[in-house]
């Protein structure tokens, strides 16, 4: 077992190496040898066309970024570390409060046929619209691009949650709830020792696949709203015309959409049950 | 009129059928069982004994009649009745002593983790699991899950304890000893209990009197069979004893031959009491008709 994964990990390794090597040769730029032309000389010895940059450069920038991560030189000019702080902030009070709103109603939902029956079809209907969407309503209404874009993420991240719960709650087995029954447990107590526990692998999957989402969303309703984030760092790098930075941003946003990924499936193996 | 513990009266069951007369499980089912006493039903699939347990606990809400316990009419489950199931129903994602705790801590939510730990570890003991406390139920086997699910069961000390086909998942052996186990627990709480079994072997091991529906649908209880057969009994010895086949082959003889033979109990009828000992001989010792494994099967076809 512990064999396979270390052969693995090196496959992974050589697979990531090789890529880079072939990135690196057909990217690599022609050294330029002898006297600068004269029109070389007024633009400053610099490049005429913007190209793809090698890898090696963008791990030059990533080593220079990362080593301070949180330097802040004005609006146009801050850390990694600062923009993606910005971003896990929306994301983190978007979902915090997607969760605080879809859980308990989809436990409703999942208890009760009748508001199954009422909601499903509201459900339905909103699920599918695209986050984005909802931007230019809400920019009306909240009147505040930064609120903007926590409800955008708000809005994505509340239906897989929902519906989970909702589906979670309203599985669990009937010999179960018959177990929390002929104990005499309240509704209240049945809900939080019997339904909670019994639902609670389903919810955190809805959990995981809305965080997901929300962290696909916000670098694009960055972009959108502007001013500070991961998202509007892609945008703004690439007004710049700086292709390192865009390419080592893009690594930096899977990087911390894995990270968020770890920490939900760590918290699913938690309750996760087998039968 | 000294009533009994539990008293099944007028008891129905009827599931309305689509455009056509709704279908009777069964009708007018009358019994009683005293405090302290272990009764076995058994019939045929489909007669509706889950149905009557479910009733007994409160799960299910009869059509017609009722049952009483105590004087009191049951409505909706309690902890005055304990049950068994037959898959066990263990929580899954708690531990074979959590599950215990889980009872004992809702029959005296006043109790100290202390106390309730204590009381759980004492009835997990008595089924002979106190090796394996902390292990989730998937890491344990069919038998020690019916084990926990026993615990917790005789852990409440319900007053009337309702087991559905306890063993009925289990391999023979397994079966053997938990059957045993369960005699030892009974007879050191003295609880009554109301078990379905479709095993005539064990119910004659365990039981005082046998219940014998006929066959659904309009399935009445039809008789009340007396086992007259000394305690403590064991698996081993009790088919030695002279009056054993002459019970077993009775009851046999209902299951294959007498239960679908509406005439002889026709609705309203409280179950005829019946015990073949003091009718027959004692010492005349019929030879077994067919292979005990055949007779098993006809009795649970």
């Amino acid at each position: 077992m512990s064999s396979l994964k270390i052969r693995s990990a090196i496959l992974s390794c050589v697979l990531v190496f090789s890529l880079c090597a072939i990135w690196e040769v057909l990217t690599r730029q022609d050294v330029r040898s002898g006297e600068l032309s004269e029109y070389e000389m007024l633009m400053g010895g610099a490049v005429p066309e913007a190209a793809v940059p090698p890898p090696s450069a963008v791990l030059a920038l990533a080593w220079e970024q990362l080593t301070d991560p949180f330097y802040d030189k004005g609006p146009n000019d801050k850390g990694i570390g600062i923009q993606l702080g910005y971003s896990l902030y929306r994301v983190l009070s978007g979902y915090v409060l997607a969760a605080l709103i879809a859980i308990p109603v989809g436990f409703v939902v999942g208890m009760s046929p009748l508001m199954y029956g009422a909601l499903n079809p509201i459900i339905q209907v909103l699920r599918p619209i695209s986050p984005l969407a909802w931007m230019p309503l809400a920019l009306f209404i909240i009147k505040d691009s930064e609120t903007s874009a926590i409800f955008v993420i708000f809005i994505c991240s509340i239906w897989p949650m929902l519906l989970n719960t909702a589906f979670g709650v309203a599985n669990v087995r009937k010999d179960w709830i018959n177990v929390a029954r002929t104990h005499e447990l309240s509704s209240l107590r049945t809900a939080f020792a019997v339904i909670l526990p019994a639902a609670a692998p389903t919810i955190l999957t809805g959990m995981r696949i809305s965080i997901g989402i929300a962290w696909l969303v916000i670098v694009a309703a960055e972009m959108l709203v502007g001013g500070t984030g991961i998202g509007y760092f892609v945008w703004n790098e690439w007004n710049n015309l700086d292709l390192t930075s865009v390419i080592f941003s893009i690594l930096m946003i899977g990087c911390v959409g894995m990270l968020l990924d770890l920490v939900l499936s760590g918290a699913q193996k938690l309750v996760q049950y087998s039968e | 009129m000294s009533r009994s513990f539990v008293e099944v009266s007028g008891l129905g069951k009827s599931f309305p059928a689509k455009n056509a007369v709704p279908v009777v499980v069964y009708d007018n089912v009358n019994f009683a069982l005293n405090k302290g006493e272990f009764v076995c039903i058994i019939g045929h699939s489909g007669c509706g004994k889950s149905t009557i347990l479910n009733t007994l606990a409160g799960l299910d809400e009869p059509t017609t009649g009722a049952v009483i316990m105590n004087g009191r009419e049951v409505k909706g489950p309690s902890l005055e009745r304990g049950i068994v199931f037959q898959n066990y129903s263990l929580l899954p994602w708690l531990s074979a002593l959590k599950n215990v705790e889980f009872g004992v801590k809702a029959r005296w939510p006043e109790w100290s983790k202390a106390q309730v730990r204590e009381h759980s570890v004492r009835y997990l003991n008595m089924v002979g699991l106190d090796h394996a406390l902390e292990r989730k139920p998937s890491q344990l086997s069919g038998g020690m899950r019916q084990r926990v699910s026993i615990a917790r069961a005789f852990a409440t000390q319900p007053e009337l304890l309702l087991l559905d086909e306890p063993f009925g998942a289990l391999d023979a052996l397994t079966r053997g000893v938990i059957q045993q186990e369960l005699v030892k627990i009974w007879s050191e709480t003295q609880q009554t209990v109301f078990m379905i079994t479709h095993d005539v072997d064990e119910a004659l091991l365990l039981s005082d009197r046998i219940l014998l529906m006929s066959n659904g649908p309009n399935a009445v209880v039809a008789e009340s069979v007396h086992v007259d057969l000394p305690r403590p009994r064991q698996r081993t010895t009790i088919i030695h004893h002279p009056g054993y086949y002459t019970l077993r082959n009775y009851l046999v003889d209902f299951l294959v031959n007498r239960s679908g033979d509406r005439e002889g109990f026709g609705p309203g009828a409280h179950p005829r009491a019946v015990n073949p000992l003091s009718q027959d001989s004692p010492s005349a010792e019929p030879e077994p008709a067919v292979t005990t494994r055949a007779i098993k099967q006809l009795a649970v076809s």
